[in-house]
């Protein structure tokens, strides 16, 4: 009630402790926000869409079938995936569209809140909450086809699955770092989303989803600088096959998706009241 | 209670920039900058850039209401942003006690395809009230929107007063220590708006209330002081009244200077005007001459004499039809003479123009926008423009 508020030029920097207890504060005190702007945004979707739900589903649909019909005529060969190449196919569109949707979400948040942050001061991080809750849900709803694609196939659930939820959550995370980190120079210029579109193109195809890890050439030596691969590996045998061997390079990688993530908050926080002065009203 | 000082700015400056391109580049080095924590460069210009807020300091206590004047572009919402914390000054500082409650938007966070309720729940958390909040007070806010058999209609389907009722409704759930205004009340309706000043007068008496607008009739009534802006410097501050005549006093010069529109048609080609005096009392008659050249007889023309107040409001007209006048233009040189009046208008800035239609009615071969400006003198004692005369009084 009497708390008192300084706004001065100083750069916040200065006193890191102090903006680090607003920043969490922000997302203590947004908490309810964050729920209503993640209620509003999906009711929003859903309500002016007439297919509705399957929204969710279409993408990595749309995404799996041509690498099927190209693997059944023989042009695409992968070798042996140890379970049918449809649903090996599937499972890594579902895990990919997950990490795709969590990098374009800060961005595409903070570009659609713009008339909003220019004008009123609230927590601004439940709007990137709001982002996290609805990958969540979408991701949730393709469980169903997840679901859908073990059955048909009749694949066994092995006793590691229950990794995998962690998995997804470093996918999540690993996503969601890098859409914040680029949140600064993608709310000033309009390139970033532009370069973000054309990029994932690329990523996809140098990332080991619709086929299984090269052991030697060109694509081995991406899959192992590919912060992604290990993710999306270990998630997908652990949905599978059962165990997951490159335990140490999944760790390396959410060890440092955590490090970036809250650089990239400080960033967010910092660059915030310059975006809104350069963007405007 | 009463003497808390509630809004502190201490040498507050901010610089914009002119260009876009530089603008951003501007952006992206001030970001790097503030993250590696330094502050040395800020007080300094760049090329292109201007201070859109340039060494502003001032006090608000608890219970007191300042307005902010000025022209467009003054600095009047920027200095408002930043006392919101939207923005950070460049140089100086602000401090702020209090809950704040900024309606610089109404109806900010509104999606048009949801509902009015479910909207009210979003724009709530946005202000900053909790659900449990909203929740106890959705009742009032939907009875004081008076738009209740609306309420469950997507927002698109509002007209914009209805969504502006909405939001602002919406705004008085809260209970701010600190009331910031910016124009929000330029839309809905008359009785509406007595509405919204009723609760901002509630607000007032304990919060400090900051509020920007153009209209000096509000002004008046609400602020106990104002800040005159111009060019992001404080030109003034101090008690309304004074300042509120420095800045129509100065609006009236400037706009002396600048042009008028004036447009001519065929068969027109020559549309001189001149008023017998730029001064008189209120209540008196104004006398107008003509000088005008036409190609061809315009037999039966229509002359209009408008006069605008000082917010370019048109707000008494002439009109020779009204007067049955036939008034046949010859081809070549006329010259008119017309003394129009009585003026009985609240005494202040008045311009005046001239419009002259052809006889089929439809087309204005003259007009003549806002050209001249005169001063009504007198005392100044009801607020309103058009002052009636009288014609008996009976006190029994």
């Amino acid at each position: 009630m009497n708390k008192t508020q300084k706004f001065d030029y100083r750069s916040q920097m200065k006193q890191p402790f102090k903006l680090l207890g607003e920043m969490f504060n922000d997302i203590w005190v947004g908490r309810q926000l964050a729920y209503q702007l993640f209620k509003r945004d999906i009711k929003a979707r859903y309500r002016q869409s007439f297919l509705g739900y399957v929204w969710a589903f279409l993408p990595p649909i749309a995404m799996t079938i041509p690498f099927v019909l190209l693997n059944k005529n023989g042009l695409f060969n992968v070798g042996d995936v140890k379970i049918p190449y449809p649903a090996y196919a599937m499972i890594g569109t579902i895990l990919w569209q997950v990490f795709v949707d969590s990098i374009n979400s800060p961005l595409r948040k903070m570009q659609a809140a713009k008339p909003m942050l220019a004008k009123i001061n609230f927590p601004r991080e439940s709007l990137l909450v709001a982002g996290i809750l609805e990958v969540f849900f979408d991701f949730t709803i393709r469980l169903v086809l997840l679901f859908f694609v073990f059955w048909y196939f009749k694949l066994e659930l092995p006793s590691t699955m229950f990794m995998a939820p962690v998995g997804i959550l470093a996918i999540i995370l690993l996503g969601f770092m890098i859409g914040i980190l680029l949140i600064p120079i993608g709310v000033l210029y309009n390139d970033i989303t532009q370069l973000l579109t054309l990029f994932m193109g690329f990523w996809l195809l140098l990332t080991p989803v619709v086929y299984p890890p090269q052991k030697e050439g060109i694509l081995s030596l991406l899959t192992e600088y590919n912060p992604v691969s290990p993710l999306i590996i270990a998630t997908r045998n652990w949905l599978t096959v059962g165990s997951a061997t490159n335990i140490t390079e999944f760790t390396f990688v959410l060890i440092v998706t955590f490090g970036l993530l809250f650089i990239g908050w400080f960033v967010f926080r910092i660059s915030l009241p310059h975006l809104i002065a350069r963007t405007g009203s | 209670m009463k003497d808390d000082v509630m809004i502190s700015a201490e040498n507050v400056s901010k610089k914009f920039c002119r260009d876009l391109k530089l603008s951003l580049m501007y952006g992206v080095q001030d970001i790097a900058y503030d993250l590696v924590g330094i502050d040395s460069h800020k007080n300094k210009l760049r090329r292109n850039e201007f201070w859109a807020t340039d060494d502003v300091s001032f006090e608000v206590k608890r219970g007191e209401c300042i307005g902010l004047i000025g022209r467009n572009g003054a600095g009047k919402t920027t200095l408002l942003r930043q006392i919101n914390g939207l923005i950070r000054p460049d140089y100086g500082s602000i401090e702020l006690n209090g809950r704040v409650g900024a309606l610089i938007a109404l109806g900010a966070g509104f999606n048009p395809i949801l509902t009015g309720r479910e909207n009210i729940y979003i724009n709530g958390s946005v202000l900053g009230l909790t659900n449990k909040q909203i929740e106890d007070k959705i009742e009032d806010i939907i009875d004081f929107s008076e738009i209740r058999e609306f309420i469950d209609m997507p927002v698109q389907s509002y007209s914009s007063g209805m969504q502006v009722r909405l939001g602002f409704s919406v705004a008085t759930a809260l209970d701010p220590d600190v009331l910031l205004l910016d124009e929000v009340l330029a839309v809905g309706d008359q009785n509406f708006r007595a509405k919204c000043f009723n609760v901002i007068g509630e607000i007032k008496k304990n919060a400090a209330v900051m509020f920007v607008s153009h209209n000096i009739s509000l002004i008046s009534l609400v602020c106990d002081r104002v800040i005159y802006l111009e060019r992001g410097k404080i030109k003034y501050i101090g008690p309304t009244d004074a300042g509120l005549k420095k800045y129509s006093a100065e609006a009236a010069t400037n706009a002396n200077l600048k042009d008028y529109t004036e447009l001519l048609e065929a068969p027109i080609n020559k549309f001189e005007t001149k008023l017998n005096c730029n001064e008189l009392k209120s209540g008196a008659d104004i006398t107008a001459y003509i000088d005008l050249a036409a190609d061809e007889d315009i037999p039966n023309a229509h002359l209009r004499i408008i006069i605008w107040d000082d917010k370019e409001i048109g707000i008494a007209d002439w009109s020779s039809k009204r007067s049955d006048l036939n008034i046949d233009l010859k081809k070549g040189e006329n010259k008119i003479k017309v003394s129009v009046g009585p003026l009985i208008l609240k005494p202040g800035d008045y311009w005046l123009g001239f419009i002259l239609i052809d006889n089929t009615g439809l087309k204005n071969i003259a007009w003549i926008y806002r050209k001249h400006h005169f001063k009504l003198t007198g005392i100044i004692l009801g607020g309103y423009t058009i002052q009636f005369g009288m014609k008996e009084f009976q006190l029994n």
